[in-house]
């Protein structure tokens, strides 16, 4: 008996063995790590891809924007993937990295119902999250104090709010919440809170999406930047990519992802800008 | 090793002759049948003992590297945030200012770790004497089948995982702590809550082992000398197992401070000092999960996240250590 189970330990390391070297070996493997709202994208791009490329072998994780840049400036990973252009984060090169601009995701500020807020100058939106206008009355609602419940620091969404609410400007210290789906359920369930969230997840009637000067979140108003909330979805490699990772992000800016996947999954296509932004905030229109 | 051979055969001759009552079994084999080749040589079951050996010591070499490697790996990278990045570390214990992407002098824990600590131990507090009564009911109340019962229930509250507490709490006991005390719910007491779910089965099950190590004759003859069966249990059981349950509580206590997911979902993260137990609040924990995808590796951010994992890990030390401690004087 004891043979036995020695020899089925022997079997199994031996197996192990042969499944990770078999994993170091594989060379057509493409590792795209970081920010999760890639990671959705990803994920099915590859799986589609694989259809048509049997041999290919892509592997989505998620991690965060930070996770997804400094694993690719190390040169663990092929794609890291961002929120944030790497410009903006301390500690990366971006010199060395580069950039292609896969998709685009609005950003639109949410309120709880009870508030009585449909729509806020983007003052108003700055005071409230700097913690100069603490009630809603101040704002036109009802006599409720302003819950603000920020994103978790350093994460693309936030970082992409910050830069274009509050440049320049510390938002108070408040609640931080990780996810989309979290803050939903909150704003949902707490009066008087104030988040914001990817223009995706907001699709919900328990909440109120607000407007910003009268402007609504609308994918056609994010083309012209006349909604000026919204951040691109970078992919980011080290100096040059390989031939195979080459091809897949040739296959992530073509026609197939950028006009079936990205609008079913809710994303903006790249090609439907009629603006182009840098890591300055500066917007130019596309052509001049 | 011919000379050794002959050596041997010399040695069985001599002890034949020598014999003054003729051994059978020596005899009948003769000096020239004994297989001198196998009893020099090691024995199947010395090798097994050899392979057994072999097995035990690489899988405890392994264990070590591994704990040495890890310990290394969070010093090095939290003790950076103090040699690399010059952060003073008294500041970094008792300023509350978080803010590790504005440089070395916003990088404040205090807040957390206040709040580390009270969450840990309100829960413990809470906890304890329901984890005792149920504990005493097991063993001193209920009949085999109960107990059994009982520590199956405990068992499946071990076995759910933190994320589903961590919901549970965010659906029902955020809501209704914001009903009953306003805030938003979020805080001190929500956590305290969930931790409370969470540790009651770790207390309960070793003051369960505590109160049947107390041995029967205690009660016997506490029994005898005519103390009623609660007299017994609050004069003799529960005074003997003090430094079990003390023990199972510090348990408790660390599982409680080590608690990153379920905490996160219901204390709200915001690095404040908590002005009471409805505030908004972050602990070291849910502080790391939620901060650790967003920041570059190198970095004073991060390696502030990783002074935080250190402070973890040197807070397990002392709760490792006090165990010790409490287990030793409940020996004398």
């Amino acid at each position: 008996m004891h043979k036995h189970f020695w020899q089925k330990i022997t079997i199994i390391l031996f197996l192990a063995l042969i499944f990770l070297t078999g994993c170091k070996n594989n060379s057509s493997k493409i590792t795209i790590v970081g920010s999760s709202a890639m990671q959705l994208l990803a994920e099915q791009a590859g799986n589609d891809y694989r259809l048509t490329h049997p041999s290919s072998n892509i592997v989505v994780q998620g991690g965060g924007s930070g996770t997804g840049l400094s694993q690719v400036q190390a040169g663990a990973v092929e794609i890291g993937t961002s929120d944030v252009f790497a410009e903006t984060q301390p500690g990366i090169n971006a010199q060395k990295l580069r950039d292609y601009r896969v998709a685009v995701v609005g950003i639109v500020p949410i309120v709880n119902k009870s508030t009585g807020v449909k729509n806020l100058s983007m003052t108003q939106l700055r005071q409230i999250f700097t913690g100069k206008i603490t009630n809603w009355k101040q704002v036109g609602g009802k006599n409720e104090t302003i819950t603000v419940i920020n994103r978790s620091k350093g994460s693309g969404t936030r970082s992409s709010f910050e830069s274009i609410v509050l440049p320049g400007v510390k938002p108070i210290r408040s609640q931080e919440q990780d996810s989309n789906g979290t803050v939903k359920k909150i704003v949902n369930t707490t009066p008087g809170t104030i988040s914001y969230i990817s223009l995706p997840y907001a699709h919900d009637k328990n909440i109120q999406k607000l407007s910003i000067d009268h402007v609504k979140a609308t994918n056609s108003n994010i083309t012209t930047n006349k909604w000026p909330l919204w951040c691109y979805e970078h992919m980011y490699t080290k100096g040059k990519p390989n031939k195979r990772t080459a091809a897949f992000i040739k296959y992530m800016l073509g026609k197939k992802v950028q006009e079936d996947l990205i609008p079913k999954i809710g994303y903006l296509s790249i090609k439907e800008m009629k603006v182009v932004r840098d890591s300055q905030n500066k917007v130019v229109k596309v052509g001049n | 090793m011919a000379k050794n051979t002959e050596d041997l055969k010399q040695v069985v001759d001599q002890a034949i002759a020598q014999q003054e009552v003729p051994h059978v079994k020596l005899n009948k084999m003769g000096p020239n049948s004994v297989d001198i080749n196998r009893l020099t040589k090691p024995s199947k079951e010395t090798r097994q003992e050899y392979w057994g050996k072999g097995l035990t010591y690489f899988a405890i070499i392994l264990i070590i590297i591994l704990v040495v490697s890890i310990i290394g790996f969070v010093g090095v990278h939290g003790l950076a945030t103090f040699f690399g990045n010059h952060v003073n570390v008294f500041h970094f214990l008792t300023s509350t200012d978080w803010d590790p992407g504005d440089g070395k002098n916003h990088v404040g824990a205090a807040a957390m770790i206040v709040t580390s600590f009270s969450v840990t131990l309100l829960a413990a507090l809470v906890a304890t004497p329901f984890a005792i009564a149920v504990a005493l009911f097991m063993t001193e109340y209920t009949s085999q089948k109960g107990a059994k019962f009982l520590q199956s229930v405990m068992e499946l509250l071990v076995g759910i995982p933190s994320v589903v507490y961590g919901f549970l709490g965010l659906t029902i006991i955020v809501p209704v702590v914001r009903k009953l005390f306003g805030g938003t719910g979020f805080g001190i007491l929500s956590a305290t809550l969930v931790l409370f779910v969470m540790v009651l089965p770790t207390i309960t099950s070793l003051t369960v082992d505590a109160l049947k190590a107390v041995p029967k004759h205690f009660r016997q003859a506490s029994a005898a000398l005519g103390a009623t069966h609660w007299q017994t249990i609050h004069k003799v059981v529960l005074r003997v197992a003090t430094p079990r349950i003390l023990t199972a509580i510090i348990f408790g206590m660390a599982r409680a401070f080590g608690e990153a997911l379920a905490v996160q979902m219901v204390i709200g993260n915001a690095v404040l000092m908590p002005a009471n137990l409805v505030s908004p609040s972050a602990t070291l924990t849910s502080q790391l999960t939620s901060q650790m995808g967003n920041t570059v590796m190198g970095t004073l951010p991060n390696n502030a996240l990783w002074s935080l994992a250190l402070l973890l890990l040197i807070m397990a030390l002392v709760f490792n250590f006090l165990v010790r401690l409490v287990g030793k004087k409940g020996q004398k």
